[in-house]
């Protein structure tokens, strides 16, 4: 009789790790298949993971993983077309163990992780790209993958943002242009003395910081950097209808090499040198984009099922792929233990994210994308901040304006309802 | 200032291997579909350009995969699937 796998994972990446590592540590026969040289090699973040919400999960995960620096500084630039107004934070709880955030490479974090699956053991296949879902009587039965033909009790489609397994189970449609945006970031090294020289850190601490505003010409985004042990990550996020509609065109390219231009970024940057390029596209649209989350004999987690999140000052993703991943194992699990396989079975999954923070999040949040896409955030107010700095700060040959007026006269009747009508939206957040 | 690099010189930094054939591939028929020509603006790789004739041209070496093309013009003007196993892409930091 062939073999028959209680999970096979397709793909990866941290939900697909996280599911593996999850299955295999309870003792089930797992196969993990992934398309690239090795895990890690297809995944790109910003990239900074918040390590609290899923701690507990992985409990004995975090101690020797290779993460790059906690951050223990966040700064938030509004970008006008000649100056900048920002606002940075430290505080004594970011600097103290344990960490709430680090900067991450995939590359590095991910194969690592997928050592840590094994040892437990999963079964991975890297090179190996699925090319189709087996489906049975409607019930996927396994999959096909470079001619093999490979069966299990569930399938956990963790493919990743296109997810083009959850496409042929029918249980979404390609995605559409704007619930999605397109993040693409150099990695530069530079010493490490220098990094902390530059931004003021010491050992291992890092910063954080997005721009938003000029860098992406009003559209929908924003710029981020974040230092990692001896390199910068530094990147554009933008959303592809914005881009793709034009007004101002620009070619996405376009927008890295002027974000790195700027004065503000410039001089941080000085003497690195690029080492890789990348891109990836990132879920956004919220709640409203999460795709059925399962089918008869299928799950599907991490960007895959739409689990990543702007809400400004913080974008995540990384965290709902280890935590959908898990919960995907542990559904897996229960049905095992049930020796139940149906779909209403693996339906536990959905349950159990319902009453963890991942959906929790998604629903409070539910209202943050269309409070986001106010244009304005990426126009009218980095040009208005920048406008009443720069008249704050100046002064000329002849006398000074009192502060008072300098400020005022930005702020007309009409202005000052169209700022109102906008902060009714963003306190949906 | 620090000068600015050229697209082609940043690819150039990426590792890629080949792949037996270009897993995207724009449909017959749709090269001068306006949907196509998004892809000259959104690919972070300027992998997509219009031709004197109006026709969009994909070249795929140094595609980054990341799936924005497929988003922006849709699957009736693109056939889109990932390299092959091992094939294409494989970011070293990421």
């Amino acid at each position: 009789m062939e073999e028959k796998f209680d999970a096979i994972i397709v793909g990866a990446g941290l939900a697909g790790l996280g599911a593996a590592y999850t299955l295999a540590q309870e003792g089930l026969e797992v196969l993990l298949l992934e398309r690239g040289d090795y895990p890690g090699s297809k995944n790109v973040t910003g990239g900074r993971i918040y390590l609290n919400p899923v701690r507990e999960l992985y409990p004995d995960l975090w101690k020797k993983a290779p993460l790059e620096r906690h951050i223990t500084q966040e700064g938030v630039s509004v970008m006008a077309g000649q100056r900048s107004l920002s606002v940075s934070y430290r505080g004594d709880e970011l600097a103290e163990e344990p960490y709430q955030s680090y900067s991450i490479l995939r590359a590095k974090f991910d194969r690592w992780m997928s050592k840590q699956a094994e040892r437990k053991g999963a079964m991975l296949v890297s090179r190996s790209r699925v090319d189709d879902l087996i489906i049975e009587n409607g019930r996927v039965e396994g999959v096909y993958a470079g001619g093999d033909e490979l069966r299990s009790q569930v399938v956990i489609a963790c493919d990743g943002v296109l997810s083009l397994m959850a496409e042929k189970a029918g249980l979404r449609k390609p995605g559409s242009a704007g619930q999605y945006g397109v993040g693409f970031k150099e990695v530069i090294e530079l010493d490490s003395a220098l990094i902390n020289e530059r931004f003021g850190l010491e050992d291992d601490e890092g910063a954080a910081r997005l721009f938003m505003g000029e860098v992406t010409r009003g559209k929908f985004g924003g710029g981020f950097l974040y230092t990692n042990k001896d390199s910068i990550s530094l990147g554009i996020v933008v959303g592809i209808k914005d881009l793709m509609e034009g007004q101002p065109v620009i070619q996405a390219p376009i927008l890295l090499d002027e974000f790195k231009q700027r004065p503000e970024v410039s001089r941080l940057i000085r003497g690195g040198e690029t080492v890789e390029y990348s891109a990836h596209v990132i879920p956004e649209g919220g709640l409203k984009a999460i795709t059925k989350l399962s089918g008869d004999g299928i799950l599907v987690a991490g960007d895959a099922a739409g689990f990543s999140m702007n809400i400004g000052v913080t974008v995540r993703g990384m965290e709902y792929a280890l935590a959908s991943g898990y919960y995907a194992a542990q559904a897996v699990i229960q049905a095992k233990a049930r020796e139940d396989f149906s779909a209403a079975s693996l339906a536990s999954y959905e349950s159990m994210l319902n009453d963890s923070f991942v959906m929790q999040d998604f629903k409070n949040f539910s209202e943050a994308p269309e409070a986001l896409e106010n244009h304005r955030f990426y126009t009218y107010y980095p040009e208005l901040a920048g406008n009443i700095m720069r008249d704050l700060y100046s002064v000329t040959a002849g006398n000074k304006e009192k502060i008072f007026p300098t400020v005022k006269k930005y702020f007309g009747t009409g202005e000052l309802w169209a700022i109102f009508k906008d902060m009714r939206k963003v306190m949906k957040i | 200032m620090s000068e600015i690099m050229g697209l082609k010189a940043k690819l150039g930094l990426d590792v890629f291997k080949h792949d037996k054939e270009p897993h995207i591939k724009i449909k017959a028929g749709m090269e001068k579909d306006p949907r196509l020509k998004r892809a000259i603006l959104v690919c972070p790789a300027g992998l997509y350009e219009e031709n004197q004739d109006g026709e969009v041209e994909l070249t795929i070496d140094g595609c980054l995969e990341c799936g924005t093309c497929r988003i922006a013009c849709g699957t009736e003007v693109l056939d889109w699937y990932y390299p092959s196993g091992g094939a294409g892409v494989q970011f070293r930091f990421g």
